[in-house]
């Protein structure tokens, strides 16, 4: 069924769809209109779920970690400062292999106070054992949070689905919803094989010693690796079951191209496609390659996508302050091509920042910079200095 | 690909009437996309939407700069900012004010006075630019109303948009 829904909207029909069991909510803009239409599904009884109404968001994962623990299909989402206060949190739910979901409409951080668009925030939970993926429409955001469950519950991690607050979350496009009946069909509630039940005592994250504290670090590092898997298989089975997957990176005019500007979310991606098109025609091959799955991060697909261009950028929408290149995306695209002893120029762009805006004009800049003597080094668009 | 851009007032709903059109167009099975520009959160304060409309799906993501269609939902905003910077051939408005361009005009404020007995302007204006501009139809339009407006307060805004849609006139 083809409904017009923004990417927040996208989310909560996704979350009904997945017939989930527990909901904690607390609002922080732009994440509300999720948990506001959650609300009136679970009011209308169109979702037979528990919506618990917490009084911050560090209580909000907080009580759907519980939840988990006690074998729920969970769901919470939140933003900037909320996700900056759940901080502690995001450790213990990964640690503790908690098959939460999680919505994350990206927002910028305080100080100043901004509501608008920059992954700030998702930036700050990349090494705290989450899977990660960042969406780019809001199609992408529903199709997303459904596969989510099926690699939360697959591997007993926690998934947060990331996309651009306000330029995503608040746009209205088409999305095709799938056959509820179907989803649940393609997410079967299957028995967990350690959850809280008093039959069966068991108990999560005691204290450990020395002794045994690095092994269960060493489980995450061995777990984050076998959600890649999952994520891959997830997405090859959910196409074809509903027609629509979208890789590890998604690629755009690759195949020939000397330039790429690499990116994530939507506005990034949307517009370095119409930049890429721009050069183009202008006879310049550019191209774009969108990172979908931040964590795990998807090495392989990225080395092998760039190996064959002459240059490359990578457009960040986050500031690493003091950082050897302040962009979170470009030091591990760096990295990863380091370890597999591949040395290009390329350069690193941040942008839209605080929702500072990105146009078409801007990205077709940096593939004329790529062009005409690919530096090193951290270019910053659309500031005054 | 049709661009539009939306000026109006904090609270007079000109968010609203971007989504309703292109959830109008989606309906018919084109690809839209309506978003907001929020300034500072306050009733009153000038705010700008955006929508695009295309029989192909639509990746950019950037503010529209160059409008094929400028709706103005209140005559001080030609003094408060230029809502015709870049715009290309279709002014939509709120009051009888003959721009440089193509203009089609109605009184929005008193039809909605009328209908709704409030000075709320987007569905008049929705009305309006279905007449004015032929993109979608106007059964789209209230198949997309029911989703934002239900019982009493949908047959009163359905009202409207057909009133509006019956009086606006180029000028």
């Amino acid at each position: 069924m083809r409904e017009a829904l923004t990417s927040n909207y996208a989310a909560a029909y996704a979350v009904k769809a997945a017939d989930v069991d527990v909901i904690a909510v607390y609002p922080i803009t732009p994440q509300t209109t999720i948990v506001e239409k959650l609300s009136e599904f679970v009011s209308s009884g169109e979702l037979d779920a528990e919506l618990i109404h917490t009084e911050s968001e560090h209580s909000a994962l907080s009580a759907v970690l519980g939840a988990a623990a006690a074998g729920a299909r969970v769901f919470t989402a939140t933003s900037s400062q909320g996700l900056a206060l759940a901080y502690e949190v995001l450790h213990i739910a990964s640690a503790m292999r908690m098959p939460i979901v999680m919505a994350t409409p990206a927002r910028a951080l305080s100080a100043p106070i901004n509501i608008h668009n920059d992954y700030s925030d998702v930036m700050n939970m990349r090494d705290t054992g989450w899977v990660i993926y960042i969406a780019s429409s809001a199609q992408e955001v529903y199709d997303t949070v459904i596969q989510g469950y099926r690699v939360a519950e697959g591997v007993n991690l926690p998934v947060a689905v990331a996309y651009d607050g306000f330029l995503m979350s608040h746009t209205l496009e088409p999305v095709e919803l799938n056959d509820e009946g179907e989803v649940a069909k393609f997410l079967p509630r299957a028995a967990r094989p350690h959850v809280l039940d008093p039959r069966r005592p068991v108990t999560f994250g005691p204290l450990v010693s020395p002794d045994w504290y690095y092994e269960f670090k060493y489980q995450q590092v061995t777990a984050m690796n076998e959600a890649r898997e999952w994520v891959v298989k997830t997405d090859v089975e959910y196409g074809q079951w509903f027609g629509r997957s979208y890789g590890l990176v998604e690629g755009y005019l690759l195949e020939d191209a000397d330039y790429v500007v690499v990116t994530y979310g939507g506005a990034a991606y949307g517009n370095a496609r119409a930049a890429a098109d721009l050069a183009r025609e202008r006879g310049v091959a550019a191209g774009v390659l969108r990172i979908r799955l931040y964590r795990p991060f998807p090495t392989g697909e990225v080395v092998k996508a760039l190996s064959g261009v002459k240059t490359f950028a990578v457009l960040d929408r986050a500031i690493m302050f003091g950082s050897p290149a302040e962009g979170p995306l470009y030091k591990d695209v760096v990295l990863a091509m380091y370890l597999h002893g591949v040395d290009k120029p390329s350069l690193n762009v941040i942008h839209g920042i605080g929702q500072r805006a990105m146009y078409v004009r801007d990205i077709y800049k940096v593939f004329q910079a790529l062009r005409e003597g690919p530096g090193r080094g951290v270019m910053y668009m659309g500031v005054r200095p | 690909m049709l661009e539009v851009r939306f000026h109006g007032r904090g609270g007079q709903g000109i968010v609203t009437a971007a989504q309703l059109l292109a959830a109008a167009a989606i309906y018919e099975g084109k690809y839209a996309q309506a978003f907001p520009e929020f300034g500072p959160e306050r009733r009153g304060a000038p705010v700008k939407s955006y929508l695009r409309i295309w029989d192909r799906p639509i990746y950019v993501r950037e503010p529209v700069l160059n409008p094929d269609v400028v709706v103005v939902s209140d005559l001080s905003l030609f003094k408060a900012e230029n809502p015709l910077e870049g715009a290309k051939s279709v002014v939509v408005v709120n009051g009888f004010y003959k721009t440089p361009l193509r203009t089609y005009a109605l009184d929005a404020t008193a039809l909605a006075v009328k209908v709704l007995g409030r000075p709320i302007v987007n569905t008049a204006l929705v009305g309006a630019f279905v007449k004015a501009v032929e993109v979608v139809s106007l059964g789209a339009v209230l198949k997309a109303l029911g989703k934002y407006f239900q019982g009493r307060l949908y047959e009163l805004n359905a009202r409207l948009v057909e009133m509006a849609y019956r009086e606006v006139r180029e000028i």
